[in-house]
């Protein structure tokens, strides 16, 4: 094993002991193998134990430890150290959210959107389904497969330019999520969503730069999603100024 | 320290596949119920999420609920309860179907009908798949049809430190915020108990970090039985040094294990002959105790390789090609890439067996009851038991989902039939409470580092808990673990802050693990037979005459837990040889 060393400073903010938060130098062995959780585990374990931070499944699906490593938000599993290298590397909680303690940032917020959007399959007749499955084409599939891989890592939010501005935007993760189950065959909800989506100012801030689908680990597009709703909702405005009684 | 109270009418401990199915389960049976869900992580972080590969449920004509029962039950070693297996054949297709009008997104067959695959120790393909992501797409479609409900109400990041218990039943439990570490008590009618396994017990596991066993550990200490608890998983293909799961569907699509020589080794353990394609019930395609165990006779004949993080076969799987792998593997091509830096279109996977599922766990009937009333247990933390002594791939994610719903539905039938309560709940929280002061706020001069303990653990469980198991390893491990559980009374906590607090929830974790683990090696010491995962170098054959039973393992206070045992359920199914590849 290599003797090789690597430096983290990390952001340290406990409410109770600090007014502002400050940053921490540790030295950790820098092993080929190693993300970067692993060596927050290694402070957590041998260095410093009042480290917080959350992580669980470090196989990249959980959606748990992302944070900002040097500046970018990443999930700290799926990123080894030795890109780093030489060091030093900066360790900081996702920007745009509040931060509970040290790494852990308060995401309720989120968890509150999510439910607005209505992620679950609505049928009009109130039925859940037929008695088998429903039918769904691979190519049906594919419509929405897509959207359907969002792990809410957060990692989205904390790269967006608009959440960091306007806090009530719905946001990347649950905008692609709305319109994961409106291009799903089996549901027929998009009327409800889309009226939902409408009352969001922050949808028509956001450009095409999609800084949220550059760092999505999950290649999901969330920035792909927000212009396909922008485009929809822009085609039920003509509609709706064209031919008034055509309410949707 | 100020005492806070919530109460709700069912309270779920545990917010993954089983515990989001039993709190709609709960929700539908009886509307007016309110439904807490608890858990030490947001829902879409539970374990649920890393499963791969697929769930089980016959759904094709070419296929039936008899043979589903067969390969469980032939799977299990004759140890599952056929009542129970018969249940939950016949339950699995509503259940998968239940999940499909809900939006899981299972892959399909050019028809638009489910498709399915074949797994280990199948004699027909009947695995649901949503490509190779299946139980994180079942935890996020279970997750999302739960905000429908206004009725469930979660408690996000709470982590259960206590059953309550009085007079006789369960009665909720006590409870730390994480965000502020408050301390709460939550009344309720009826719990259920859905926190998963305890991989975490062991060095090299697919397990994530939060898999300790709360669950287990919780109803242990209100004196409920852990049955079968000798009885562990591992899965023949994981990743060396992380212990990342490479899925079985990579072999039931045709991928190839290799020792040092690039031989097909498993055909020298007596799982039939390799062919070119998969054959089910056969070779890549053997049950998972069987081709463990075949890794460690060819470690013992060193034609393993040598690595940095132990011995390793590999996993072939370049003859499928792009195509396949892209469209049905995509995951295992990400986390090889990611994670082991290689390319299985190019290179081949390097794998060796690690600990992947508990056979054992809450002692519970086909309801998902325990035995202490208002206690209910479902999932891989519960053992009804179905999979007996081993699981069959892909019947746990089918497992979570029918005994979940059943829990669900019996809990609140319970609720709904009894009155609030006249528990003195109060007096039970603060004693609690004033316990957990004690244990993490006063504490200062604890000398035990939980990363010591943790290590120490890990070896004695490795050792004596292993793939391979004898009276003088177990009896080795058994008073290290008995050590470990005196000098982790004495741990040291150096964080003292209400918020947040991770260090103080490992050491309560710390202190889960080390009672399941003294269950799991206290069971397996009095099992003198081999059976399944359970497999014993003193004791090489299966016994029918004294062991075709469950173990049931009591907590002592002060000793080693006392071991009782169960009879097992045959319905129509009387123990047989165990016949794969020929």
């Amino acid at each position: 094993m290599s003797q090789e060393k690597i430096t983290l400073e990390v952001f340290r903010f406990r409410p109770e002991q600090e007014d502002n938060p400050v940053f921490q130098s540790y030295e950790v062995p820098l092993r080929k193998d190693w993300v970067v959780l692993d060596a927050l585990n290694y402070i957590k374990d041998y260095l410093d134990g009042t480290l917080s931070y959350r992580w669980s499944c470090r196989m990249g699906v959980c959606g748990s430890c992302g944070m900002m490593v040097n500046g970018t938000p990443v999930l700290t599993c799926a990123t080894f150290l030795q890109k780093f290298a030489p060091g030093p590397i900066r360790v900081e909680p996702l920007s745009n959210f509040p931060v509970v303690r040290d790494l852990v940032i308060e995401m309720t917020d989120f968890m509150e959107k999510l439910k607005k959007v209505k992620p679950w399959i609505i049928r009009k007749d109130n039925q859940e389904g037929p008695e088998g499955e429903f039918i769904q084409t691979p190519s049906q599939l594919a419509d929405y497969k897509q959207y359907s891989m969002c792990i809410n890592c957060m990692l989205c939010y904390s790269a967006c330019p608009v959440y960091g501005l306007e806090p009530g935007f719905t946001g990347p993760a649950a905008i692609a999520l709305a319109q994961r189950y409106n291009m799903d065959n089996r549901d027929e909800g998009q009327e409800q969503r889309m009226e939902l989506l409408s009352t969001d100012d922050g949808i028509w801030q956001c450009t095409f730069v999609g800084e949220c689908s550059e760092v999505c680990p999950k290649n999901v597009d969330p920035a792909g999603a927000i212009q396909r709703y922008k485009v929809a909702g822009a085609t039920d405005w003509w509609k709706s100024f064209l031919m008034p009684w055509a309410k949707p | 320290m100020v005492h806070f109270k919530s109460e709700c009418d069912v309270l779920i401990i545990g917010a993954g596949g089983a515990g989001l199915r039993a709190a709609i389960a709960a929700a539908e049976a009886n509307p007016k119920l309110k439904i807490g869900v608890i858990s030490k992580v947001y829902p879409m972080r539970s374990h649920t999420v890393s499963a791969e590969g697929g769930a089980a449920a016959v759904i094709k004509s070419n296929d039936s609920t008899d043979y589903h029962a067969y390969d469980t039950i032939s799977g299990g070693d004759w140890m599952s309860d056929q009542d129970a297996v018969e249940f939950f054949v016949n339950e699995a297709p509503k259940e998968m179907l239940r999940l499909e009008h809900w939006g899981c997104p299972w892959s399909r067959q050019d028809n638009g009908t489910v498709a399915v695959r074949p797994f280990g120790g199948m004699k027909i393909e009947r695995t649901w798949f949503a490509a190779d992501k299946t139980g994180f797409h079942m935890l996020h479609t279970l997750f999302q049809h739960t905000l429908k409900y206004d009725q469930i109400q979660r408690y996000d990041e709470f982590f259960v430190t206590k059953l309550i218990v009085d007079n006789g039943q369960c009665c909720g439990a006590v409870a730390i915020e994480l965000a502020t570490g408050k301390i709460f008590s939550i009344a309720a009618k009826a719990v259920i108990i859905c926190t998963g396994g305890c991989g975490k017990i062991f060095p090299y596991t697919t397990n994530a970090n939060i898999k300790t066993g709360d669950g287990m550990a919780l109803a242990y200490r209100a004196g409920v039985a852990l049955k079968d608890m000798e009885f562990v998983q591992y899965h023949p293909t994981g990743l060396p040094f992380t212990g990342i799961l490479i899925t079985e569907a990579t072999r039931s699509e045709g991928g190839y294990m290799l020792n040092k020589d690039g031989y097909r080794y498993l055909q020298d353990y007596d799982l039939g002959k390799p062919q070119p394609k998969p054959v089910l019930r056969s070779m890549e395609l053997g049950p998972r105790d069987r081709l463990s165990q075949a890794f460690v006779k060819e470690q013992e004949k060193g034609r393993t390789l040598k690595g940095a993080y132990g011995d390793f076969v590999y996993l072939d799987i370049r003859h499928l090609g792009e195509k396949t792998i892209n469209a049905k593997l995509p995951f295992v091509r990400e986390l090889c890439l990611k994670y082991e830096n290689i390319d299985p279109i190019k290179e081949m996977i390097p794998v060796r067996p690690v600990v992947h599922y508990m056979m054992g766990g809450i002692h519970t009937d086909i309801d998902g009851a325990t035995s202490l009333a208002g206690l209910y247990a479902a999932g891989e933390t519960a053992c009804v038991s179905i999979n007996g002594a081993n699981r069959l791939g892909s019947n746990s994610l089918t497992e979570l989902l029918v005994f979940g719903s059943r829990a669900g539905k019996s809990a609140a039938e319970f609720a709904s039939r009894i009155n609030s309560s006249n528990f003195s709940i109060d007096s039970i929280a603060n004693d609690e409470i004033k316990k957990l002061e004690n244990f993490f706020v006063r504490r200062i001069n604890g000398s035990e580092k939980i990363v010591e303990i943790r290590k120490e653990m890990h070896k004695s469980m490795e050792e004596g808990a292993g793939i391979y198991r004898s009276e003088k390893k177990k009896k080795k491990s058994q008073s290290a673990i008995a050590s470990l559980q005196q000098r982790v009374q004495n741990i040291s906590i150096s964080d003292h802050s209400a918020t947040f607090n991770t260090e103080l929830i490992s050491a309560i974790e710390l202190s889960y693990m080390l009672d399941v683990a003294e269950a799991v090696v206290q069971s397996a010491l009095q099992r003198k037979e081999s059976r399944g995962s359970h497999q014993r170098t003193d004791y090489p054959k299966r016994d029918d005459q004294k062991f075709l039973s469950h173990s049931l393992a009591y907590r002592k206070d002060l000793s080693l837990p006392e071991i009782k045992y169960a009879p097992v359920t045959i319905t129509k199914w009387p123990p047989g040889e165990r016949v794969y590849g020929r």
